[in-house]
């Protein structure tokens, strides 16, 4: 009865059976950029890849930031036939790296000279036992804060740049009657204006420590329940109407002149763009308070599935040298709104914004300022990440006090380790 | 009974065709849901991570569930939002179900109207409840723009609140199709008896509460059951509308079991979570279907 | 159900209540598809400037183009058109296997019943309280094993399997109604279990078996997370791509596209309700047999 039931679903489905057979020097790349100018920055590598006789298939699944991706990956590996190319990022390559079932990519890192261009600090979370095992994309930068110029003109406030003069500019933009923090009330958006706090309160060795290697004591440190608190302080500075709110919609804000401020990744400035908004004219970006020399960055980056196939393996090792060619990384971060991941491209064909954070980049890389982003999956564990993140959230959605969070925070990391 | 009778090999299929109809449902039903509930079980004792592993290593998943605090949120939220979700859909779903029975000008259109919200997928349609339940965009804003000033609707970024917001959301999506059900029922009640009962004299309300309601028993049945299955499955309606939030406020056991399962590598406790989850529904379903199909079989 | 003669003040009144009351309900249905229309003939520029729930200024089918046409998804910018015909190749086949076999099972289960069959029926229900996500990774091995991993037919085989419990579950408490004398009456008659089943059970069964397509084929086409996880990248269903199209980490939202395509996507199960609405038809089974 059941090879009858099976051949029934055989018959209805003849037609598409064939399509998998997987043909000559083709790439199946699992990814999560799939609309706008993400979208648009992958099939700039398409066509690359393309033409140079390489089939590309395309299997884009988005959602929760790369988390319903990360399911279908797995579902495939577990069912046998895992895409040819993956978008996994931070610790999770060492994760699939350890299972054995990675293309090692040594030879093309060799011939590109990979080891000179890229910092090492990102090259570390792209290679397992000293072999590299992922292509690095792009670089986001976190902690930058938007600030919609005319409020503070009408102020008559300059751009803070201690966490003093911030509350202070706070203070009198909410008594003259602008929502002074934009804030987009979700567990991820938190966690990122977390991050950025302890990096600016609490400096760049603390940040390594805590949200880096974890570190019991550095996590439930005065030092930490500081964190929070100014967390906290910040919350007065935000309407009740934040919870559950896109980070979009608090940038729209900002746009609108109905919030002075948001912190956000830089990926903010799409939407000041296709406002139509300059910056320098309508609206500026500068590092957090106290993080002019942090740069906490959150890099994309591809991992290829040990695959038998030649010229499948051709495909796989074009693809890799075409991602970190000097071409590729113009044209794909000018797109996207992030900066190249590898030192040796030109600025002019990027913005402002971009170009200073092209050059923090290569300045903090040899301060020690470069530092993973917790909240984006670059620094620890994701067992850890969220366990952070929903000690972060209770605490800002409660009352929870600062001194309790910490420990509530060393606790929860603790089991999850 | 004559020995030929008992060989007829017609006679014996006819006996046996009915276990041999049910029996792909029965394999299909061991191997994909009792098979992996058991292998769900197991992985919840094992040391799986990231991915499954099989090796063994005893109840302490179980251990760690219990100590984390967004857990009994989780569990908690399930009785909150399950248990008004189950009841109001049944409540208005019957009464939708009874007005349209009334011949009413337009049923067509009615009935469609009710039942769409349940083609929209919730991954675009939990934006626009979003916005209306939104104290600054939606609702509270429209009525207050209307003049009335202290209207105060901000269920959506209340802690306390916010899981009711989804209960509303739950409701308008799935009251259409429980409404279908009852119709289905109503239709395929015999009017005979409607009529004989208002011959001796009968209201029409009290026809329906003695008479018709109860003999919706089956009909109520279906609804609850699969209206649990809704309601345990709830995922992209708490995704889309509320993320979980404030906070971990409207975290379910679903949204719960797939954050560690798969967004944060703890296959092994979100297996757990499954499982406990499995346990506690058990806990309150059989009672109720061992009672539902005996009692029928003694009717 | 007053029949002919003077109607009452009260009844009257009742009506009335009745009107309202069905009204009332249908402003709650309708609210947020209204927001949706209003929102996807707005601009981007007006969504961005002005409030959400405003009416538009100068409304425009731009975005209902592209969504169909011409959206970027993926590394294609030619809308969802070119997904509808995965999900219709998914989910055809799954509706009317699951419909067929659950109207069978719901038929043994009621009229034939056997030792065990309520046992079978009970474990059947109780098995459909697993959440989905926990049979991602087995059912990934399972069509891995099975060879078709991957293929719309692994994902017609699951939309099956996990649509048997309800569709048994719709049929069987429809069949319970229906008077046993009915069924016993044919087989004295001679009709075997086929006959009676084709002959007698079917053609009372439109109702019950509208609920369930209605509810089969909305399960299986708003599904996202069996397509998204047992899915390739050339034979995902609509749904993936609406939520590739609407959920982007870090573009710029398009809310207006969002809306559009959401409703174009919804448009086959939409069909299918009205299409489906006509076959609910009072008092088939009244008189067949004396109740």
């Amino acid at each position: 009865m059941r090879a009858i039931l099976m051949s029934v679903f055989s018959f209805f489905a003849a037609a598409t059976l064939s399509v998998t057979n997987s043909l000559a020097g083709e790439v199946e790349v699992l990814h999560w950029w799939t609309s706008g100018g993400e979208a648009a920055a992958v099939q700039e590598l398409q066509k690359m890849l393309q033409k140079e006789g390489h089939m590309w298939t395309d299997f884009a699944v988005a959602g929760g930031g790369g988390s319903a991706a990360m399911t279908t990956l797995k579902s495939r590996a577990v069912g046998g036939n895992p895409p040819t190319a993956a978008q996994v990022k931070g610790p999770q390559i060492q994760d699939w790296a350890e299972l054995g079932v990675l293309t090692n990519l040594d030879e093309v890192a060799k011939a590109e000279g990979w080891d000179d261009t890229v910092p090492k600090v990102v090259a570390d979370i792209m290679k397992y036992q000293d072999g590299w095992v992922a292509v690095p994309v792009n670089v986001h930068r976190i902690n930058w804060m938007w600030l919609n110029k005319a409020v503070f003109d009408k102020a008559g406030l300059a751009y803070p740049k201690t966490w003093d003069d911030f509350f202070a500019a706070m203070e009198t933009l909410k008594k003259a009657g602008v929502t002074p923090i934009a804030w987009g009330g979700q567990n991820w958006q938190e966690a990122t204006v977390w991050e950025t706090v302890v990096a600016g309160v609490g400096g760049n060795d603390f940040y390594k420590k805590a949200l880096v290697e974890a570190d019991m004591e550095a996590l439930k440190s005065d030092t930490m329940v500081q964190c929070f608190e100014v967390m906290r302080k910040m919350k007065q500075y935000t309407d009740p109407n934040a919870p559950g709110r896109d980070w979009n919609l608090a940038t729209s804000m900002v746009i609108k002149g109905e919030a002075a401020v948001q912190f956000m990744g830089d990926w903010a400035k799409g939407e000041f763009t296709a406002a139509g908004k300059k910056p320098g004219e309508d609206y500026d970006a500068m590092p957090a308070p106290g993080t002019e020399d942090s740069f906490l960055f959150n890099v994309d980056s591809f991992i290829m599935f040990d695959v038998k196939d030649k010229d499948a393996k051709a495909a796989q090792a074009a693809m890799a040298r075409l991602i970190l060619s000097p071409e590729f990384q113009v044209v794909f971060n000018v797109n996207k709104g992030s900066i190249p991941v590898r030192s040796g491209i030109e600025e002019q064909p990027f913005d402002s914004i971009a170009v200073s954070s092209m050059g923090d980049f290569a300045a903090t890389a040899e301060s020690g300022g470069l530092m993973p982003s917790m909240a984006h999956e670059m620094a620890v564990s994701p067992a850890i990440r969220g366990a952070m993140f929903d000690v972060v959230t209770n605490f800002y959605n409660s009352d929870m006090s600062a001194a309790d969070a910490a420990s509530k925070l060393a606790a929860a990391v603790g089991e999850a380790m | 009974m004559s020995e030929a009778k008992r060989f007829n090999p017609l006679d014996y299929l006819e006996r046996t065709l009915p276990k041999l109809v049910i029996a792909p449902s029965f394999m299909a039903m061991m191997v994909f849901i009792y098979g992996f509930i058991l292998w769900t079980v197991y992985i919840s004792m094992s040391k799986s991570t990231f991915l499954p592993n099989y090796d063994f290593v005893g109840l302490i998943q179980y251990v760690k569930l219990w100590r984390i605090e967004r857990w009994y949120v989780a569990c908690k939220n399930l009785l909150i939002y399950g248990g008004l979700f189950i009841s109001v859909c049944i409540a208005l779903g019957l009464l939708l179900a009874i007005f349209l029975d009334q011949k009413i000008r337009l049923e067509g259109v009615l009935r469609s109207v009710y039942l769409y919200p349940l083609s929209l997928s919730f991954v675009v349609t939990g934006t626009a409840w979003r916005w209306m339940l939104n104290p600054g965009l939606g609702l509270e804003k429209l009525v207050r723009d209307l003049g009335w000033e202290s209207f105060k609707f901000d269920w959506l970024v209340n802690s306390e609140m916010a899981i009711y917001t989804v209960v509303i959301a739950a409701v308008w999506q799935s009251t259409g199709f429980v409404m279908a059900m009852f119709l289905a029922g109503l239709r395929g009640f015999d009017s005979s008896i409607i009529k004989a009962a208002q011959v001796d004299g009968a209201s029409l309300p009290r026809i329906y509460w003695k008479i018709i309601i109860p003999s919706m028993r089956p009909v109520f049945f279906g609804a609850v059951i699969i209206l649990t299955h809704i309601a345990i499955k709830s995922f992209d309606l708490v995704v889309v509308l509320t993320r979980g939030g404030p906070g971990y406020s409207t975290d379910l056991p679903a949204t719960f079991m797939y954050a560690y399962a798969f967004t944060r590598g703890r296959l092994a406790l979100g297996a757990a979570s499954a499982t406990m989850m499995f346990m506690m529904v058990m806990a309150i379903i059989i009672p109720y279907l061992y009672s539902e199909l005996r009692s029928r079989s003694n009717d | 159900m007053t029949e002919g003669g003077q109607k009452t003040y009260a009844e009257r009144l009742a009506r009335a209540v009745v009107y309202v009351v069905l009204l009332l309900f249908v402003v709650y249905f309708l609210a947020p598809l209204f927001i949706m229309i209003i929102t996807s003939i707005k601009p981007m520029s007006e969504i961005r400037t002005g409030t959400l729930i405003s009416l538009p200024r100068s409304p425009t089918v731009e975005p209902w183009l592209k969504a169909w046409g011409s959206a970027t998804i993926g590394v294609s910018n030619e809308g969802i058109k070119g997904f509808f015909v995965n999900s219709l190749k998914i989910t055809i086949p799954a509706v009317l296997i699951s419909t067929l076999i659950g109207a069978v099972n719901g038929y043994v289960l009621s009229k034939w019943k056997f030792k065990g069959s309520d046992a079978f029926f009970a474990m059947l229900l109780l098995g459909c309280f697993i959440p989905f996500q926990v049979i991602l990774l087995p059912m990934a091995r399972t069509l891995g094993l099975l060879g078709i991993s991957g293929t719309t037919a692994g994902l017609v085989l699951v939309h099956t399997v996990y649509g048997l419990a309800f569709t048994t579950l719709f049929f069987r408490n429809f069949y319970v109604g229906i008077p046993d004398e009915l069924v016993n009456a044919a087989k004295i008659d001679g009709a075997g279990f086929w006959r009676i089943f084709w002959k007698i059970m079917l053609p009372v069964s439109k109702p019950i078996i509208m609920v369930t397509i209605i509810w089969q084929t909305t399960q299986i086409w708003n599904d996202f997370l069996f397509g998204v996880c047992f899915s390739t990248g050339e034979t995902q269903p609509v749904t993936v791509a609406l939520n590739n199209l609407v959920n982007t980490s870090s573009a710029v939202k398009e809310y207006n596209v969002d809306m559009a395509a959401a409703i174009i996507a919804a448009i086959p199960t939409l069909f299918v309700y009205f299409a489906a609405g006509k076959y609910f038809v009072r008092g088939l089974t009244a008189g067949a047999v004396k109740g």
